[in-house]
């Protein structure tokens, strides 16, 4: 088809170059976006890049296994690392079950204003600072322990304050996703809600509840202020929760920096290992939960 | 008592004239001697009843008996309140927020919204398949038809499980389809497979009534077919409600018809006539119905 002298196409762009200027447009934007999205991410790669470099010679079969108790100048971690595990368990059997509870509250049963006070307190609690959730809960054990006490428990108590918010947040969220038609299919059966709720909603959100814990561990693994002033400074392993003070990577590492040993550097490199143990346990757990929710994730119609 | 009830007509505006009413048959192997519950199906009357969503009236005064081993169509244009009649016979109106349920509803004479009535007990005598197939995701095709069993908790022995399990994929026509994969997902079925699996859902828990929301509506017509067949064969053991859209399923599957109309939109719905399905569609007596059914409107 051909057009004849003088017709103008349907659809050409009208005079003036706009076309030109829209392409210009979205040319230079397109730039600007990812310049900024390289700029966002120089932070990241930097810190990666430097705990990593400086953490790997501290890195040892000694780090993990051995704790501080009685070695001057050397020792590990090992009774940090044991005390990160114990403190975020029971922080998980804490905020977990409080958590999802709540959650399935504000979102089957929850109304009116009870609902609304409890999402209000929920979006404050998400803003506390992580030092006052730990002498929060230092001034609650005190109460009744009596000062100076320091206890595996309550650094857990510490952190549940900062986790259980997010557990809640998140969950909430997943559980709104479940259809509606499928609790309907269910008390049409004849099924009480509680059982519909424990039966039909809870399975079918399972790999993003599981998925929202991941995130609040994730989010709370790392804590050094709380920790600080509930669980304390200590060189041996405990891994018992009721009893005495216990070690923690975020508080190990900041111990090594702050009081190194007589061999500066050895401690100085420990810190930096527990930085990147830290970290690494973090991308485990990350990993851990995009398996699950991979493998549980039911197909919603 | 079922000779009265299928002899019982709603008090509709006019009746369909002449038209004979045609007496139930007894549930085959129903004695009132038989072993474990009476599986006689039930009728359903309703008397004025008049159901609010807040404020909102939505459906007026509805007079209607629903009878055993009969299908029966409720029929009307989108928003007339067919659906929302249709889950007030099984207490489900009610579980949307603010809505509200007026008048007298009986389950063989027994008012389902009496004082101290369990709805979830009438739920389990009331089952329901809804417009858009909606098995449960976590669970197998065996899961998905045992569920009302394992929801409401009955312990009951694997071997008679798997007899329930095959009795109810059996009487939805999916148990040839789907008898070697019964461990497989729910949600791997076709569309009209699933809305059979729904049906055998509902079944497998022997209830007296059986409620139909537009279940052809998401399915293509060999699936629709298949369905329609199915609920004829149901009649037999069952009472059926079922709400659609489509005139001529409801011409095709139905032994009794109810029209409901709005008369302006904002006004709630009413029942406009009632009658065995030939003669509303031949020769109804009200105009409305006969201005629906000759596709007029709606």
């Amino acid at each position: 088809m051909e057009a004849h002298a003088g017709t103008q196409s349907l659809f050409a762009a009208p005079a003036g170059g706009s076309l030109w200027r829209r392409k210009l447009t979205n040319r230079v934007m397109t730039g600007l976006i990812v310049l900024a999205f390289v700029i966002a991410l120089i932070p990241l790669f930097s810190l990666l890049y430097q705990v990593v470099k400086r953490g790997l010679p501290g890195i040892s079969w000694e780090f993990f296994t051995t704790s501080s108790r009685g070695v001057i100048g050397g020792g590990g971690a090992a009774h940090a690392i044991v005390g990160t595990l114990v403190i975020t368990a029971v922080t998980a059997a804490i905020s977990v079950p409080i958590g999802i509870l709540a959650a399935i509250y504000l979102n089957e049963y929850g109304g009116g204003r009870l609902r609304r006070a409890l999402t209000f307190f929920v979006d404050v609690m998400t803003g506390i600072p992580s030092i006052v959730a730990g002498l929060f809960a230092y001034a609650l054990f005190a109460l009744f322990l009596g000062p100076g006490i320091r206890l595996g428990l309550m650094g857990a108590v510490a952190l549940s304050v900062l986790m259980i918010p997010i557990v809640i947040r998140s969950s909430e969220e997943v559980l709104k996703i479940v259809p509606n038609h499928l609790r309907e299919a269910s008390y049409a059966l004849g099924t009480p809600k509680w059982r519909t709720i424990v039966k039909v909603v809870l399975p079918t959100a399972f790999a993003g509840l599981l998925t929202g814990v991941m995130i609040s561990v994730a989010r709370i693994v790392g804590e050094t202020a709380p920790l600080l002033v509930t669980t304390g400074i200590v060189d041996s392993i405990n891994a018992n929760p009721f009893e005495g003070r216990m070690q923690n990577l975020a508080v190990y590492a900041y111990s090594e920096y702050r009081t190194p040993g007589v061999m500066k550097q050895a401690s100085y490199d420990r810190a930096w290992a527990a930085a990147l143990t830290l970290i690494a346990i973090v991308m485990i757990l990350n990993l851990v939960a995009r398996l699950v929710y991979r493998r549980y994730r039911t197909e919603i119609r | 008592m079922q000779g009265a009830a299928g002899a019982t007509r709603a008090e509709a505006e006019t009746e369909a004239a002449g038209a004979p009413a045609s007496q139930p048959a007894t549930a085959p192997g129903a004695t009132p001697q038989a072993v474990g519950r009476d599986r006689r199906a039930k009728t359903i009357e309703a008397r004025e009843v008049n159901l609010y969503y807040g404020d909102f009236h939505a459906v007026q005064d509805v007079s209607v008996t629903i009878e055993p081993n009969k299908v029966t169509a409720l029929i009307g244009s989108s928003g007339c309140g067919k659906t929302t009649f249709l889950r007030s016979l099984n207490r489900m109106h009610e579980l949307t927020p603010g809505a509200r349920v007026e008048g007298r509803i009986t389950l063989d004479g027994e008012d389902i919204y009496g004082k101290g009535v369990d709805p979830v007990q009438v739920r389990r005598l009331v089952g329901m398949v809804f417009q858009a197939p909606n098995p449960f995701p976590t669970m197998s095709v065996y899961e998905n038809a045992a569920a009302g069993l394992s929801l409401n908790g009955s312990r009951v022995k694997k071997a008679e499980k798997d007899e329930i399990v095959e009795r109810s994929l059996r009487g939805a026509h999916l148990w040839n389809e789907v008898k070697d994969r019964l461990d497989k997902p729910g949600s791997g079925l076709s569309g009209g497979q699933q809305q059979r699996l729904c049906i055998a859902r509902a079944i497998a828990v022997e209830p007296e009534v059986l409620l139909m929301d537009e279940p052809c509506s998401a399915l293509d017509p060999v699936a629709t077919l298949a369905i329609e067949d199915l609920i004829g064969e149901l009649k037999s053991s069952y009472t059926i409600a079922i709400v659609t859209h489509n005139m001529q399923q409801a011409a095709r599957a139905s032994d009794v018809t109810a029209f409901f109309n709005l008369e302006q939109t904002g006004k709630p719905g009413r029942l406009v006539e009632i009658g065995p399905t030939e003669t509303i569609f031949t020769s109804p007596t009200e105009k409305a119905t006969e201005d629906y059914v000759s596709g007029r409107f709606g």
